[in-house]
């Protein structure tokens, strides 16, 4: 078998996966199997990104979502009010509507991907993308960089503020 | 594999995610729907740069897209713990404090 | 003889075979899908990793990236272990699962910026870069608190002493009290094989890799992985376990400026030595 070949099973497997374990947070009841999937989901488009040439990004996608959703199924464990696993219920408002804006989207966005002229591949890959894009971020795009440093530092501060119910000196562990 | 495949794909993933967004009324599951359109998001613009312009401008996009996602996570995150500790809910429907 | 080191070669066996004997237990409404990846997820982790060590001169899988690999990796430690608490639906798993992802975020911040000092040093995410540019002088010499950040990360994610509250005495076991059988093997066989995975990993990053005189490179990678991973053992358990609400503020507040620090005068090295 060919190289393409492979490449092309390994896509679409990770294409399935990716859909329907992102279509598995919304119809399972527990908590930590939504989380996870959502998980699932992220790995195998991070795969995907590997398959398309971006080792770098393929591997940060995989870090940081493996890593956020461990975060967030404390959330969700915490937030969920009530165990859907012990009392399944439904915790959906407007379905029917939400189900027709779903597949409107993807309709529209699929029309839009299999119609349009997509235009020629210009120029080729970096030999070594992952540098290229070093080079990029400190170099010729390193505004964009910049920029997004201080909106990440208002996010914590942000964060912290909204999130904590105590103040600056006082540390929680005097009574 | 080609462009419009992988297009398709990440359509799914942000139509799977839009139908969470809308629908969910826990705030943690509304993320999750979030979460899973921006993944159609990366996915495409992964797709696009290496079927169209692979050059390092696009990776830096990628890169803003992923933050954006950090972004949204933590505010979320912090405007769900605010709310829960104020009043104690934990639905999108209840969080009316805005409409008096 | 002598009886120490007798028991020490037979307690292992012994304990695999007893194990492999033992009855399966079942808690009340376990999770069984989570609760089986999470405990037989640790071990294929901890061969993921050892495939991205060069043996010498080459890796099983030569990966460009293969720094921002083995942080991925180790970060599935965070969803195994929470798993392996989850899965259990038993309330020590739980609150053991809790505690490993609070000691998780303490260890794991300062081990990503001590994983930067060596990428910056050597000018790659390569491991087999990494241990070759290392010829003069190997990279634990010039960034010590890049190492140490490095060990601590290495010790919490395979939950060993001083941070292995999760799986704490005081929990009866915490993540590990509900397992049995061929589960509890594998978890147990995991957390080591993790010790070493991250032992072997160091190697590239900070022990010169296969450098040394006289024997082959693989041999001397596999004596640093095996001394490393014994010393953090040894280390390890001579100290006490923290207590997991204590430790995220030392390690943000003072681990993680310290790596910062070290990073910085990597990088001054790099554009200005």
């Amino acid at each position: 078998m060919s190289p393409d070949l492979w490449a092309d099973l390994a896509f679409w497997a990770c294409g399935v996966v990716a859909v329907l374990a992102g279509a598995a947070v919304f119809y399972v009841d527990s908590m930590a199997r939504a989380t996870y999937a959502l998980a699932l989901s992220f790995v195998a488009v991070g795969v995907v990104l590997l398959l398309l040439g971006q080792a770098y990004l393929g591997a940060v996608v995989v870090l940081m979502m493996v890593m956020e959703m461990a975060v967030m199924a404390v959330y969700m464990v915490m937030f969920m009010g009530m165990n859907p696993a012990l009392m399944p219920m439904s915790m959906v408002h407007s379905h029917r509507a939400a189900i027709g804006a779903g597949v409107g989207a993807f309709l529209l966005l699929g029309a839009g991907a299999l119609l349009v002229p997509w235009p020629e591949r210009r120029g080729a890959p970096d030999p070594d993308v992952t540098a290229a894009l070093g080079e990029a971020t400190m170099g010729s795009h390193m505004l964009v960089m910049v920029a997004i440093s201080p909106v990440m530092v208002a996010t914590i501060v942000a964060g912290v503020v909204l999130s904590l119910h105590r103040g600056r000196y006082d540390r929680g562990d005097r009574p | 594999m080609i462009l419009e495949t992988v297009l398709l794909v990440a359509a799914a993933l942000f139509a799977v995610g839009l139908y969470g967004a809308l629908s969910q009324q826990v705030v943690v599951m509304v993320m999750m729907g979030l979460e899973l359109m921006i993944n159609g998001v990366i996915l495409a613009l992964g797709g696009l740069w290496w079927f169209l312009a692979p050059d390092p401008s696009g990776q830096v996009l990628l890169l803003v897209v992923v933050a954006a996602m950090t972004v949204e996570m933590a505010m979320g995150f912090a405007v769900a713990t605010l709310l829960h500790r104020q009043a104690g809910h934990d639905m999108t429907d209840m969080a009316t404090e805005l409409r008096r | 003889m002598p009886d120490r080191i007798r028991s020490a070669l037979l307690v292992p066996v012994a304990e695999t075979a007893r194990l492999l004997r033992q009855r399966p237990r079942r808690t009340v409404e376990a999770d069984l899908l989570l609760w089986r990846i999470a405990s037989s997820g640790l071990l294929p982790l901890a061969v993921l990793m050892l495939v991205l060590v060069p043996w010498g001169d080459r890796a099983l899988v030569s990966d460009p990236v293969g720094v921002v690999w083995f942080n991925a990796l180790d970060v599935f430690a965070w969803a195994l272990v929470w798993l392996l608490g989850w899965g259990a639906n038993a309330v020590y798993g739980l609150v053991g699962g809790y505690r490993f992802l609070a000691l998780a975020l303490g260890y794991e911040l300062p081990l990503m910026f001590a994983l930067i000092a060596p990428a910056v040093a050597a000018e790659s995410l390569d491991l087999g870069v990494i241990a070759a540019a290392q010829s003069g002088l190997w990279y634990v010499v010039w960034m010590p608190v890049a190492f140490l950040a490095y060990c601590l990360g290495v010790l919490g994610m395979s939950v060993r002493a001083p941070l292995d509250a999760a799986a704490g005495a005081d929990l009866a076991g915490g993540v590990l009290a509900e397992l049995s059988g061929v589960d509890r093997l594998l978890v147990q066989a995991g957390r080591y094989a993790l010790l070493v995975a991250g032992a072997a990993v160091a190697v590239p990053l900070f022990l010169g890799g296969g450098a040394g005189p006289l024997l082959p490179g693989w041999l001397w990678v596999v004596l640093k992985a095996g001394a490393l991973a014994w010393a953090l053992a040894a280390v390890g358990s001579r100290l006490p376990t923290l207590r997991p609400d204590r430790v995220l503020q030392p390690a943000w507040v003072v681990l993680l400026p310290l790596v910062l620090l070290q990073d910085l005068v990597v990088a001054a090295v790099v554009v200005w030595g």
